[in-house]
């Protein structure tokens, strides 16, 4: 045994430096509602850790607890900030409202205020921008949107998101974060995902790249469709993604689910997701992933 | 007399209505099972293989519900796992390769909840039906016979034709579920069934379905074979008419079929 003191101090230091972020156990079980949504405040609480971040800086951190790393959600404009460059992004299709096709009771005035709340007239931002110069189709669901829920609009921007892009030639990339298909619009928003999912192998057929980066949460409907179709699927760290909900789960089958079930790394571990990405190498992985399927658009290099 | 939603809710749950096997030996000739994904396993819930249909070879599958508990253990309660919807996947992409149109029978509470389903991958297994099947070149067509829920439903449902028995419901959700996320009370379920437009009457109104296949007076388990020899004029006018059409005139159609909604 080396009994050099100084050696052992540096070991004793090193090992709690390393394994502090890792200690921190993640809340798992906070239901949706009762997440913090990102303030306004001057300090924000993290909810993980508790520590008090000077709001600014969380901004400039990705959104990012700088203490213990949690990921606060992040709206789908701030997504396309964080993602394409500068001043390239053109919104497609944002006015389009539902019909509310059940005229389900009250889903009227819940959208509304909805609306009024998130500045978003559904849940969903999708146009065309840059990254790193590359052109691509983006589509960001909102998770503060009927928490990130699929219907008729998001199904219908997304169905003409894929169609534009095969008229262009242009690779598709969505972030998804959706409890699932939306209740109110019922039978409509359960075809929406044959829908996407049509439009999705349509442009898959034409050789085109789709990438997909799944956020936190990404359930029910959307995984059930378009979220599991990437050619490449990504995931940001610690994200709940499933078919079924873990309350749902643990109601049928009856006996608590194992941690960190339905997580990123539990979808990586059971082959699910190519690879997860910290958001603060997003853009610079997904620049990389287009850059290096760049012929397969207009200026066709090709190999022969 | 009109029938609630609530009540053809339960109609469509009854134990002694008739499931998709009984409609295959009812409709279909040679019927020869084939079992497993490949992959993982053979699910119990999913019933698939190859028969003929008035001469005309197919490819058959169908979520399967028992008659009583211990068939509805085997069963899994028409509950399938990943494993049953790539079996269903596989034998579809075998009827692309010899030309054998498909027929689908829907009958599933929806897919199942559980930690190995998800740790095969349930949202993959299903969305991976939903891309394939638009595209697969042969015909499909799809029955829902009693229940339609969820994407577990939707899974056998991308198909070129769908009807539904006149007592069967499709729907986005149970209705129990339904009322417990949106009312916060499971028990206000009759009236989520009521909301929900889940009948065959609804759907035919929103234009998602193409037609109704008339049951008995009091639901299918009272006459079983005249629900089978309905279902057969429909499938059988049904896919003379597909078997015609241009492959390429085929997908174009199913592919507006669902983009229109």
């Amino acid at each position: 045994m080396n009994l050099n003191p100084f050696r052992a101090k540096k070991y004793a230091i090193s090992k709690i430096y390393r394994t502090r972020p890792q200690e921190i156990e993640r809340p798992r079980d906070i239901p949706e509602g009762e997440r913090p949504n990102v303030p306004q405040g001057i300090m924000t609480k993290c909810p993980q850790c508790g520590y008090m971040i000077y709001t600014k800086n969380l901004t400039k951190n990705n959104k990012q607890c700088q203490e213990c790393g949690y990921y606060f959600k992040i709206s789908a404009y701030d997504r396309v900030t964080m993602i394409i460059d500068d001043g390239t992004f053109e919104e497609y299709d944002k006015d389009l409202i539902t019909e509310d096709p059940l005229g389900f009771p009250e889903y009227d005035s819940k959208l509304k205020r909805t609306q009024i709340k998130t500045g978003l007239a559904d849940g969903i931002v999708t146009g065309k921008g840059k990254i790193h110069g590359i052109e691509v189709m983006l589509g960001v669901m909102e998770p503060a949107f009927f928490m990130g829920s699929m219907g008729t609009v998001i199904g219908e921007k997304l169905t003409r998101l894929f169609e534009q892009a095969i008229a262009e030639r242009l690779p598709v990339i969505v972030f998804t974060a959706s409890g699932g298909a939306r209740m109110q619009e019922g039978i409509f928003s359960l075809m929406q995902m044959a829908k996407v999912s049509a439009a999705v192998a349509k442009h898959s057929e034409a050789g085109l790249l789709y990438i997909t980066v799944l956020t936190d949460p990404t359930t029910g409907g959307v995984t059930a469709s378009f979220a599991m179709l990437g050619d490449i699927i990504l995931a940001e760290p610690g994200a709940l993604i499933g078919f079924a909900g873990p309350r749902v789960i643990q109601q049928t089958i009856g006996q608590k689910l194992p941690e960190g079930f339905q997580r990123s790394e539990f979808l990586l571990e059971h082959g699910f997701v190519d690879r997860i990405v910290p958001r603060e190498q997003l853009k610079q992985t997904l620049g990389t992933i287009l850059k290096l399927h760049d012929n397969l658009g207009t200026e066709a290099k090709g190999l022969n | 007399m009109e029938i609630t939603a609530w009540e053809k809710v339960k109609l469509a749950r009854m134990s002694v209505r008739p499931t998709g096997l009984d409609y295959i030996n009812q409709i279909l000739d040679n019927f020869i099972e084939f079992h497993g994904d490949r992959y993982y396993g053979d699910d119990h819930a999913i019933v698939g293989g190859i028969a003929s249909f008035g001469g005309v070879p197919v490819t058959v599958i169908a979520q399967q519900k028992g008659r009583n508990t211990k068939e509805n253990i085997v069963r899994n309660f028409s509950m399938p796992h990943p494993e049953g919807y790539r079996k269903a996947l596989r034998l579809m992409k075998q009827a692309e390769k010899f030309h054998r149109p498909i027929i689908c029978f829907i009958d599933t509470p929806g897919a199942f909840c559980g930690i190995g389903a998800e740790e095969r991958g349930q949202g993959e297994a299903i969305a991976s039906n939903l891309a394939e099947m638009i595209l697969l070149r042969t015909p499909i067509l799809t029955v829902v016979i009693s229940e339609g829920g969820s994407g577990g439903a939707l899974a056998l449902g991308v198909a070129d034709r769908v009807y539904m028995l006149e007592h069967a419901i499709y729907a986005i959700l149970s209705p129990e579920g339904f009322a417990s996320i949106l009312y916060k009370d499971a028990s206000k379920a009759e009236q989520a069934a009521e909301d929900m437009k889940l009948t065959a009457q609804d759907l035919l109104n929103f234009g998602i379905i193409d037609g109704i296949v008339a049951e008995p007076q009091g639901g299918a388990h009272n006459d079983p074979q005249q629900v089978a020899e309905n279902i057969k004029i429909i499938l059988e006018n049904d896919l003379k008419e597909l078997l015609e059409l241009p492959v390429d005139q085929l997908l174009r159609q199913r592919y507006q079929k669902f983009r229109k909604i």
